[in-house]
């Protein structure tokens, strides 16, 4: 299924603030791990991430710092989360959930009476 | 001609790898930084490739690919570093021959806005004719900046909107403020005169954006432009200064006066011109100047904000704060002017993705100090209106503190919400731009109203 572009700029940021508030991560990890929660259903272009995170450092909800990796011995830039990000990503929680819930709440209505669209019906059953 | 062709596999990506880069290096909103962080994602991908058994060049492909589309992915870049971009070279990727063609453009823009200065001559109006001080100074940036702005027009490809923009707006000053002349006072025509520059160089912050002032980026962009314009223009002017006075020397030695030449050509055209010059000299970063306007902004912050707390503990101390006079209030208000335009600079020219700093605190420390000085200059004036009565200056006065007032306090505000980290660079760096507007309405107001009001 291809998501519309709208929705994946949408949902990017508070999916990677959600990612670098689980710890300090690097770039393709966020790429593996979004793939990863979404099923691979969310494929983004790679390269638009760093531009996102560099924006989102900008506003002051992630911090960043070159350190050499463990494992490859490799320099990487890795991405942690500061307060005002944590802040951030609450509310963004709290809008989602509620876009969420409102959503459910119509389908679900739907399935129970499919013939309402047509009574030019929009009030709350 | 590859003498090992087992090994020829690994030098290939390896130079495949280092051609990518190479053509990124060539965009100006990346840095190197930026580079290696991406070149870190294609070698970790590049890698997984490689150990679920794909070759090496299939293997840069595909993650090559999945980066994207690079021309994409570095308008990106450029959207979230706009100064970066402007610091290096504005619109990468310029050849040559477009660089010369827009040398010739700003030529030719130049020596139209010399000869605009003489035109009113062909019509009578000599430098020394009577009331010719009065309209050249009314006039003067009707000369200079329409040309800078067309240029700004040829080189954005505004086309003929952009061209229909400029003319009115020019037509519509010149005849405004000319007609005025016939009948308003001194004091508002000196208003208006001092208000139609502020108006005159936001129509050329409309064209320099080039998308019509709607993106943060571009508004931020012509700020920088507009800092290192005036130290481009002031050098330009001293240089010219040197070379006339030479000039004059030189052809005097010989015993040939040449005095009227200067005073009523070079000098006048000279000025005009390099107004468009200057333009293109910030725009292309011909010179190997570095950008001279974040060392001035952190030269003169720490300076001015002691001496504006100076000024105002003094004040207060000797209890002169409610009786100050005219002339004081004046350069007080011109004062608060220049400290604006200092924490524009400062803000400006300042990378937004660094941390809090000492310079930030001291920012706040200037910028609550000149609000302070401010206040007390608010309660002056609304004194003198009280007392006096009212006139042009003193509302002229009171709105523009009234102006600074806002405008200060909300640079005091979000520059304590950031160095708390309450939130980003960002916020301030838009409250900036936001307000811009603000200051083009008020003049507009002076210049249009004052003249039929007072």
């Amino acid at each position: 299924m291809n998501l519309s572009k709208d929705l994946m700029a949408a949902s990017s940021t508070p999916l990677v603030l959600g990612i670098i508030a689980e710890g300090e991560t690097y770039g393709y990890e966020i790429v593996k791990r979004v793939e990863q929660l979404s099923g691979g259903a969310l494929n983004w272009t790679d390269g638009m991430l760093y531009p996102l995170l560099h924006r989102l450092e900008q506003q002051g909800v992630l911090e960043s710092r070159w350190r050499v990796a463990s494992d490859t011995g490799r320099k990487r830039k890795y991405y942690a989360i500061t307060e005002l990000g944590r802040r951030t990503l609450q509310e963004q929680q709290q809008q989602w959930q509620l876009i969420n819930a409102a959503l459910n709440r119509i389908w679900h209505d739907m399935t129970l009476n499919p013939q309402r669209s047509d009574d030019n019906g929009c009030q709350p059953a | 001609m590859v003498a090992n062709p087992l090994n020829s596999q690994v030098v290939d990506t390896e130079s495949k790898v280092n051609e990518w880069r190479a053509h990124l290096m060539r965009h100006a909103a990346l840095n190197e930084h930026d580079i290696d962080e991406l070149e870190s994602h294609l070698r970790d991908q590049m890698e997984a490739l490689q150990e679920q058994g794909l070759r090496d060049d299939e293997a840069f492909l595909i993650a090559a690919r999945r980066v994207g589309d690079l021309d994409d992915v570095t308008r990106e870049y450029a959207e979230v570093h706009s100064g970066r971009l402007w610091q290096n070279l504005v619109f990468g990727g310029s050849s040559d021959s477009l660089k010369q063609r827009n040398l010739f453009t700003a030529l030719v823009f130049a020596v139209c806005a010399a000869i605009a200065i003489k035109l009113p001559a062909l019509f009578g109006m000599h430098f020394d004719a009577e009331g010719a001080d009065w309209f050249y100074a009314r006039n003067i940036t009707l000369f200079s900046l329409p040309f800078l702005a067309l240029y700004f027009v040829l080189d954005r490809q505004l086309e003929r909107a952009g061209w229909g923009f400029v003319a009115s707006v020019a037509v519509a000053a010149a005849i405004l403020i000319n007609g005025y002349a016939s009948f308003a006072s001194t004091t508002t025509m000196t208003l208006a005169m001092i208000h139609l520059p502020i108006i005159i160089w936001f129509m050329v912050g409309i064209v320099y954006s080039g998308d019509w002032w709607r993106s943060h980026a571009k508004r931020m962009d012509f700020l920088r432009f507009s800092g290192e314009f005036v130290i481009y223009y002031v050098l330009i002017a001293i240089g010219g200064g040197v070379l006339t006075a030479f000039t004059l020397g030189m052809f005097s030695f010989i015993g040939i006066d040449i005095e009227w030449a200067v005073q009523s050509w070079i000098i006048p055209c000279g000025a005009m011109g390099a107004v468009v010059i200057s333009g293109w000299l910030v725009e292309g970063k011909q010179g190997a100047i570095e950008n001279m306007a974040p060392v001035l902004a952190r030269v003169f912050t720490p300076m001015f904000t002691l001496m504006l707390s100076s000024f105002l503990v003094t004040m207060l101390v000797t209890g002169r704060g409610f009786d100050i006079q005219r002339e004081v209030l004046i350069g007080l208000d011109l004062m608060l002017v220049v400290v604006l335009g200092l924490v524009l600079y400062a803000v400006s020219s300042r990378d937004p993705s660094k941390p809090v700093s000492l310079f930030d605190k001291l920012q706040l420390v200037l910028v609550v100090t000149a609000l302070l000085v401010d206040v007390l200059a608010l309660g002056a004036i609304a004194g003198r209106i009280f007392d006096m009565g009212v006139t042009a200056n003193r509302v002229a006065a009171l709105g523009e503190n009234l102006i600074l007032l806002v405008s200060l306090s909300g640079y005091a505000y979000h520059y304590s919400t950031f160095i708390k980290g309450k939130a980003g660079f960002t916020n301030l760096e838009r409250w900036q731009t936001n307000y811009i507007p603000v200051y083009v309405a008020w003049a507009l107001l002076v210049v249009i109203a004052f003249p039929l009001i007072f």
